[in-house]
């Protein structure tokens, strides 16, 4: 190797050789040759430090002709997403039909929970015991004709007490509830629908785990294919709404 | 005789004695008089007035007009018009507002005659060809699907979209296609081949929200056509050099409507709440400010005559020299009148020599979402969130009626080409059809699955109505 510039400083003073384009071009043309002699002949240590340096070598080389193929390459076709929406409704984030939902710990909490997959449950026959509650009355606590109702209870709007004297069934007034918190099982979103009543139309309209409610849907605007507007539906119970003091039902749709 | 106010109960009509002379004022739909003070007898007829009115304005054709008294009108003579104001005084003159009538009428659309199938995904745009015997339906599979209206059956898919086809207009003479995507690109297809014009054009950064072909009498060859983009630009492009000629960086925000006028310019409504007026070369004529909210949707007085401007009624050829007479006749010598619905729950009537609104129309509870002028040029009608259609004056904006009855937002609306009806699609999944004259619902069309996106009435012939939506069909409508 040489020391200092002294082949430059000689090809200043003197010019180069007439021939020295040739003859580099012709050692250019034999390097290919001469390596591949190295990678074939080579053995031991000096064989693994040349394959390891041709490797690096290879690995740059395939980058440079990949970048110098892009150009040809066809622009990849995005995927086509689903759920095309016109021009007037794309900057909008549609809600679909739900209306409070703003809490963010609310609905990490529900997601924790797997709230949306609530297995229906069979309608269970309650006993009598569980659903009065046995009222003495009278002087000597003696008579047991009365009877307080241990769970919720729909009260129609035209309801009116009989005689606090003559009446059998008492129903607590903390225990009637005008509305449910109704979950939709596909759009998977809750609303706070009023109810309209059971689905025994009875005197005494009991709600509690696994019965059914019919609740007024006319503000989620569901239409069906004649065009008649659909403003109820059933809901079945999923808790206990004694024990909880709201009603969640889940819409059967 | 009275000089006092008098209080007409509603089985009692006082009708004047059939000797009295009124005096009568002729006012035009603008608000000008057209003739003041002519005497007339008591007894006059509208087939008397129309006469008279004839020979005063001097018309061409047989040009039928309706007469109006505070909006009330005038039904057997002039008499019962008289008697149905209060508070007319002899002395006084009586002003009798003038508006031509649509000679031929269109039937009512009652029920559904075809759901086509084919889609892939939910349809987005629905155009019909001026000429009502082609309907072009843009949807979210990236196609665009051609159907013939007589026989009710697919013509040809054009493909040639990567993303989805989010709007589609048919140029002036109905030859081509311009169309534009969720991706940015505006692509241009040739109508007779059924192929598209050489290559998309690229050039938009974000998706195309709306496309305008030059009006027809401004350029007879229907060479210019701009596209707005949610990017905020106007690009206009050239059919024959299929190159981008001008963009025109309008607005920050998104462009939420684009229209071109008649009278050249090009009017941008966009999500920083203003509304450009622009001329081709680039150069903005007016900024309309006023709304507070983005302006979702922009409509002129003279869009059904630019759409249906080398069309005449019954006959399918193309009449070019026809499209600068019809639109001086409709423009009447004033400017075009431009209504603007908007995010902020208002309405505003606009001229683009001035950057402030003339009318500030409020009444929606919610966005309104779509407003269209009716072919004539007298109404307005605008549908909302608010699941409720209104309807305006076209001339100095004065609420006319409120139409309910959809239970999901409405979503756009399209009027009968003689303007007596109106065609609204809702989220609901129905189309409803109201009439103008009696002001509420005529015929209630529910057969979609899911929600409507688009609706549009055939322009010329008006016999067969389109819509799509979310359910993927495209179904047809007639009477």
């Amino acid at each position: 190797m040489p020391q200092h510039d002294y082949i430059e400083l000689h090809q200043k003073r003197f010019g180069k050789r007439l021939d020295t384009e040739e003859r580099a071009r012709k050692k250019a043309a034999r390097q290919p040759h001469e390596l591949a002699e190295k990678a074939q002949n080579l053995k031991g240590l000096k064989a693994k430090m040349f394959n390891k340096e041709r490797f690096k070598e290879k690995a740059l080389m395939k980058k440079q002709m990949l970048a110098h193929e892009e150009k040809d390459i066809e622009v990849n076709v995005e995927d086509v997403k689903d759920g095309a929406v016109p021009t007037y409704l794309l900057d909008r984030e549609q809600q679909q039909q739900s209306k409070v939902l703003t809490n963010m710990l609310k609905q990490k909490r529900q997601e924790k929970a797997g709230k949306w997959d609530v297995p229906i449950a069979k309608v269970k026959q309650m006993s009598e015991g569980e659903m009065f509650q046995v009222i003495e009355s009278g002087k000597r606590k003696q008579k047991s004709w009365k009877r307080r109702i241990n769970k919720v209870c729909f009260v129609p709007e035209t309801f009116t007490r009989k005689p606090p004297k003559f009446e059998r069934y008492i129903r607590p007034t903390g225990l009637r509830f005008k509305k449910a918190n109704v979950t939709h099982p596909e759009l998977q979103n809750y609303f706070q629908l009023a109810f309209i009543g059971c689905q025994e139309k009875s005197i005494i309209c009991l709600i509690y785990y696994t019965w059914f409610l019919e609740v007024n849907v006319s503000e989620l605007g569901l239409v069906t294919q004649t065009g008649k507007v659909i403003w109820s539906k059933y809901a079945q119970v999923t808790n206990n709404p004694e024990l909880d003091g709201c009603i969640n039902a889940t819409l059967l749709v | 005789m009275d000089q006092t106010k008098k209080k007409i109960k509603p089985n009692q009509i006082t009708l004047l004695p059939p000797d009295t002379r009124v005096f009568v004022t002729l006012i035009n739909p603008y608000g000008e008089e057209a003739q003041k003070s002519l005497e007339l007898s008591v007894n006059t007829t509208k087939e008397e007035l129309q006469s008279i009115l004839q020979q005063l304005v001097k018309t061409e054709e047989d040009q039928v007009y309706s007469f109006f008294h505070n909006n009330i009108e005038l039904v057997d003579t002039l008499n019962q018009l008289i008697a149905s104001d209060p508070e007319y005084k002899l002395e006084n003159t009586f002003s009798l507002t003038y508006h031509p009538q649509s000679l031929f009428r269109i039937q009512p659309i009652t029920r559904q005659t075809a759901a086509l199938e084919g889609h892939e995904q939910p349809v987005l745009c629905v155009q019909f060809r001026t000429q009502g015997d082609v309907l072009a339906t843009g949807s979210g599979d990236t196609t665009i699907r051609l159907w013939d209206m007589l026989t009710e059956t697919p013509i040809a898919t054009l493909k040639g979209h990567k993303n989805w086809v989010l709007c589609l207009a048919w140029s002036p003479d109905c030859k081509y296609i311009a169309s534009g995507s969720h991706d940015g690109q505006v692509c241009i297809w040739d109508v007779e081949t059924n192929q598209l014009k050489g290559q998309p054009l690229i050039g938009h950064t974000k998706w195309v929200t709306s496309i305008a072909w030059q009006p027809m009498h401004l350029d007879e060859e229907c060479t210019l056509v701009a596209s707005s983009s949610k990017d905020g630009s106007v690009r206009i492009w050239s059919r024959i050099s299929l190159s981008c000629l001008i963009s025109i960086n309008a607005h920050q925000k998104a462009i939420t409507k684009m229209l071109w006028g008649g009278q050249g310019y090009i009017y941008t409504a966009s999500e920083d709440t203003t509304i450009g007026v622009w001329n081709k070369s680039g150069k903005r004529v007016q900024e309309l400010k006023g709304h507070g909210h983005w302006v979702n949707s922009i409509a002129l007085h003279t869009d059904y005559t630019i759409r249906c401007a080398c069309f005449s009624e019954g006959n399918t050829e193309i009449n070019r020299k026809q499209a600068k007479v019809l639109y001086d006749k409709m423009l009447n010598g004033k400017n075009e009148r431009l209504v603007s619905a908007s995010d902020d729950q208002t309405l505003m009537l606009w001229e683009y020599t001035s950057s402030k609104p003339k009318v500030r129309m409020t009444g929606h509870q919610q966005q309104v979402n779509h407003v269209q002028f009716s072919p004539d040029g007298r109404y307005i009608v605008s549908a909302s969130f608010d699941k409720s259609l209104r309807i305006w004056d076209g001339y100095n904006g004065n609420w006319i009626a409120t139409l309910r009855g959809h239970v999901g937002s409405v979503y756009q609306v399209s009027w009968s080409s003689d303007s007596r009806y109106m065609l609204s699609a809702s989220k609901d999944s129905t189309l409803k059809l109201w009439s103008l004259q009696k002001k509420k619902l005529a015929f209630d069309l529910p057969g979609h699955a899911d929600e409507v996106y688009a609706v549009d009435w055939a322009p010329i012939g008006g016999e067969k109505a389109g819509s799509g939506g979310k359910d993927r069909r495209v179904k047809i409508w007639r009477h």
